[in-house]
This record gives C-alpha cells, structure tokens and sequence, in this order.
C-alpha cells in the first residue's frame, strides 16, 4: 500500500493533505492509498480522508493531542511495516519535516524530501527539488523497494475528494514514551490571512524605515488587498515585526499569485522563500536592487509616498 | 560534557551557482561554513565557557576542501576536529550514519547541526541522526538555557513558538536567532594550525548513498521587467495598480 500520514489541523485535513494524494497517485506504485489519522478527537478529520483515498487507518487517542517528532515516527513506521508500504507520504510542514527523517531511518529507505514533483520508469522513481538556497533545481533518482516523500507544499495540485466513502480501520500503537516536554507556546495572533493560505503577500524591508513605517505601508496595502504581510529577516532581527511572518531562508517559504516587496533589496536568502512568487512587484528606490532582477513589475522610488499612491489608486 | 558540532561546507550565498555535467561544480567557488551550523558551533563554545570539563568537537563530512571549514572553526573555538573524507555525494539519512557513528565512538552528549543545510536545502540531518542514536531531537531552537542534564528553551514550531524541557542526550538543531555567532581572531587562526584534525576514510563508517542525484538545472523564471519610473509617483502609482488589474489580474 502507499501510506498517507493526514496532515490537519483544527478538525480539518489540510490542504497539503490533498496535495499528498495527488502526489500518492503520480508515484506508479501498487497498492491501495492509505490515509493514516493520527491525533485526538478525530472523527471529522476521518471522515473528510475517507473521500479521498482507498481505506483509512485511525489512531484516536488523547495522548497523541499534542504532536512530538518521536512517538509520530515511530507510529508511522509500525504501521507502513505493518502494511507492508511501498511509499510513505507525509506532509511537507515543518513537523511532517521533522520527523519523516527518523521514519526514513527507520524504515531504511530513502528520503525524498520538499519533492515538487516526481515521475517513474519501471521501478526507479526519479524526483526534483530544490536545493542551494532554491537556485537549483536537481533531479535524484531511487530503486528503493520502500520510499518516504515529503511533497513540498504547494508544488501538488489539490485531489478532489470522490464521492465514496471509504472504510475506516483502528490501528493500535505500540507505546512511545515523550522525551521532550512542550512548558509553554506562544503564538502570534493575527485577523490576518496565513502566509500559506493567502493569493496576495505584501512584505517589508529596511526600506520601509520603521516599524511604523511597516504598519503604514505594509500593513496598509495588505489590508486594502485582503493579503498576508511578509517580513525580510533584517527587520525581523531588528524586532520590528514577529518570526512567524519571516519569509526566506530561515524563515517560511510562499508562493503566492502576487508578491509584493516594498523596500526589500532581494538579498539570496529572501528569495530562496519568494523567488518562485507567480509575479512578483517590486517597489524599491535602489534601481540596482537585486529585487528588480526578479520582478514582473515594479517602481523605482520612494516608497513612502508611492505606497500611499497605490493604495489611494486601488481604493478608486 | 562533549559536544559535536556538525558542520558543512556550503557555497557562499553571494556566489553564482555554476553548473558542470550534470551537477553544482564547486571546484572554482567561494566556500564558507554554513550559518546555520555557525550557531551550533557558538552555541557549544558558550556552553563550555560557563561549564567546566566540556569539549568541543567538530565533524564535517565531505571532500578535501572541508578541512579548511573545519579549521575556521577551530579557529573559532573548537577543541577538535573530525574530517571523514568523501568525494562521494551523501544524501542527509546516508550522512546522518557517519553522524551518529562519530558520536558514539566520541561518547558525546549533545549535538548541534544545522535547522536547513544550504546546499542540500534539507532539514533532516539532525532528526535521522537522533533517530540513529535514539536520541531526542529538538529543531529550530532559538533560545538554550543548560543546567545540569536539562537543557531549556524556545524553539520554532509550526505557527509561533514553544517553550521545551529535554534531558541530554539531544540533538538540537540551530536557528537565526540563538545567538551571534564570533568571528576567528589571528591569534586563534594561529593557534588553531596546532589543534588536532583527524581525517578519516568514510570507507570505514559503511555507508551507501540512498539517492542519486541525475541532474541540475538552473530554472529561471522569465520576469516581465515592467519597471517604472516612480518620480512621479501618483501617475507611476496608478500605472502599476492599473497593470495589476488589467495586464497581471492579480488584484480586484
């Protein structure tokens, strides 16, 4: 079988989780596709998988409500073995990519990780991905009997959900003990839309001046356009906005359908989490700025008052 | 306490990727150690300077060449440094063997790798080498309190951060943020020609490559390059917001 680890979040599967099935399907390996449910209270989420693959396994219990890298590999990989998996699909976010490495290990098979796409000839599966700082694109190829891929998010399109529903199994799990101890979490609240779910970003660099200059400009295109607001790694060091909104190397990785940087240079590392943006607009009053190197469209100028001006033209 | 700090050598951001037969060619370009692995290496020489009996050891798996990365971090600080040689391309699960192999010959209790590694673009070297030792792991860490055998701190998760608790053994892997990195002094550039580096064959760690890689290719996206003169910047404003509706149709 080809095993699905259910990405969700909040009683619902995530989006990559359709991107996974997608991906399961363009791998030419035998077998059913499995969605394997791992979580507490996980009923909806069940029943929303059992649309869009060939069985679900469940594992519903209140110890696995918080997510810990060790007890979800050593879940995963007891029930590929167990089912005898040829592929295991888990979800290219930052935990999916911080465990399938112990479930590659485990498993002794290879990892294919941030894959954008992959195709197969006979038994050797070739896949690409990016690699320095996304400049690369590079081509790898396994025989392996059993594989684990980390689809890159976004590069799948999207499954559409059949309209039978598929059966669902309990699985058991052999006990993992929690080794590291999660004491507090703090999480950045926004009204925003999510960097990941958002058509449009509008982000900020040094050039914006300030922190109120970011709010102004930044904060004041997003909202007139219903975007996510992305940050350069400058002013994130320089405390003027939250580590959650950092796109590039460090940072997050988008690809939007429009990304608009204001006052941002395009140093290497903030495109290595932008440069594949559908188009990207630029607005710097550098006009040797490596930004417009990438840009489909931009402005040479002053940002703080070309900004106002856009804004003012989009209210029109 | 022994640490080992794993460390790449990595092309340098500023440098043109070139591309030679089918592969990255690094032969004729500037090579540095990478950030990410930076932090891992600061963080071990901070925790030695507060906790007396710790060593500092530094592994880098990879040609030739990365002696030299091994010793700017000698130069660093390191006490020590390991070189398995390899011409050989190693994905991080092949890599994370040599790793693990290392520390347990070295009997470390802590090690420090990288969050992303900067050519390979991956996260998983440090989780597969825990897994190899069945070690936990914390990744991204920001923030590193050490007291006794309990190490805390704040580390990225996937939306906003958390607060952990862990027990060494641990593999924690770095991120922007941990701390700032020193910079090799003359004095320490000198002192560190007499430390030891020890390079070894990776013939002897058995390890095979689980991936090939086939192929490179630079994929340029073509751009539009519609750069406007913003002078004026009501009409060059309006022109943009215009091309955005009309021409892109990537706003309402």
């Amino acid at each position: 079988m080809i095993l699905i680890v259910v990405d969700h979040a909040n009683g619902k599967v995530s989006k990559s989780t359709y991107e996974m099935v997608t991906c399961a399907r363009e791998l030419g390996r035998e077998g059913p596709v499995a969605a394997l449910v791992l979580g507490s209270a996980t009923v909806t989420v069940a029943n929303e998988a059992a649309l869009l693959v060939d069985q679900v396994l469940v594992a519903d219990r209140p110890d696995l409500a918080q997510y810990d890298a060790e007890i979800w590999a050593t879940a995963v990989a007891q029930i590929a073995s167990e089912g005898e998996a040829n592929a295991v699909l888990i979800a290219g976010s930052r935990s999916g990519r911080e465990y399938s490495p112990r479930v590659a290990v485990k498993l002794d098979a290879p990892l294919l990780e941030d894959v954008i796409n992959v195709s197969h000839k006979d038994d050797m599966l070739s896949a690409q991905r990016y690699t320095y700082l996304a400049r690369v694109t590079e081509t790898v190829t396994t025989n392996a009997p059993v594989i684990v891929i980390t689809p890159k998010q976004a590069a799948f399109a999207a499954a559409t959900p059949g309209t039978e529903v598929v059966e669902q199994f309990d699985v058991d799990l052999s006990p993992t003990q929690r080794r590291v101890q999660i004491t507090g979490k703090s999480q950045e609240k926004t009204s925003r839309i999510s960097l990941a779910d958002a058509e449009i970003v509008v982000a900020g660099g040094r050039g914006v001046g300030s922190a109120e200059g970011f709010q102004t400009l930044v904060e004041g295109l997003a909202d007139q356009l219903g975007a996510a607001v992305a940050a350069t790694r400058a002013i994130v060091d320089a405390g003027w906005r939250p580590y959650s909104e950092q796109v590039g190397q460090t940072g997050k990785t988008v690809q939007p359908k429009a990304y608009i940087a204001i006052g941002i240079s395009g140093a290497v590392q903030h495109l290595s989490g932008m440069g594949k943006s559908k188009c990207i607009v630029a607005i710097n009053k550098d006009a040797d700025a490596p930004i417009f190197k990438v840009a489909d469209y931009g402005i040479v100028g002053d940002v703080n008052q070309i900004v106002p001006a856009m804004i003012a033209a989009i209210r029109k | 306490m022994r640490i080992l700090a794993i460390i790449r050598q990595v092309l340098d951001a500023e440098e043109t990727v070139r591309l030679r037969g089918g592969g990255v060619d690094l032969s004729a370009s500037k090579l540095v150690v990478d950030t990410m692995d930076e932090y891992g290496v600061e963080q071990a020489l901070r925790i030695r300077e507060s906790a007396a009996d710790t060593e500092v050891i530094a592994l880098a798996v990879g040609p030739e060449r990365s002696q030299e990365a091994l010793r700017t971090v000698l130069a660093m600080g390191a006490d020590r440094a390991i070189h398995v040689k390899t011409e050989l391309f190693l994905d991080p699960i092949s890599l994370s063997k040599v790793a693990a192999q290392v520390a347990k010959r070295e009997d470390v209790d802590l090690i420090f790798c990288g969050g992303q590694q900067a050519d390979w673009d991956s996260h998983a070297l440090g989780a597969a080498t825990a897994e190899r030792l069945q070690w936990p792991q914390v990744t991204w860490v920001n923030a590193l309190k050490v007291d006794g055998q309990t190490l805390t701190g704040r580390h990225d998760a996937e939306d906003g951060s958390e607060m952990f608790s862990v027990q060494l053994p641990v593999v924690l892997t770095t991120q922007q943020g941990l701390n700032e990195p020193r910079y090799p002094t003359v004095p320490n550039i000198m002192r560190a020609k007499k430390k030891e580096l020890r390079a070894e064959p990776l013939e002897a760690f058995q390890v095979e490559p689980k991936l090939k890689v086939v192929g490179a290719e630079i994929q340029v996206k073509t751009r539009l390059h519609k750069i406007l003169d913003g002078k004026d910047a009501p009409a060059a404003a309006a022109e943009l917001v215009g091309l955005l509706r009309e021409e892109a149709r990537v706003i309402a």
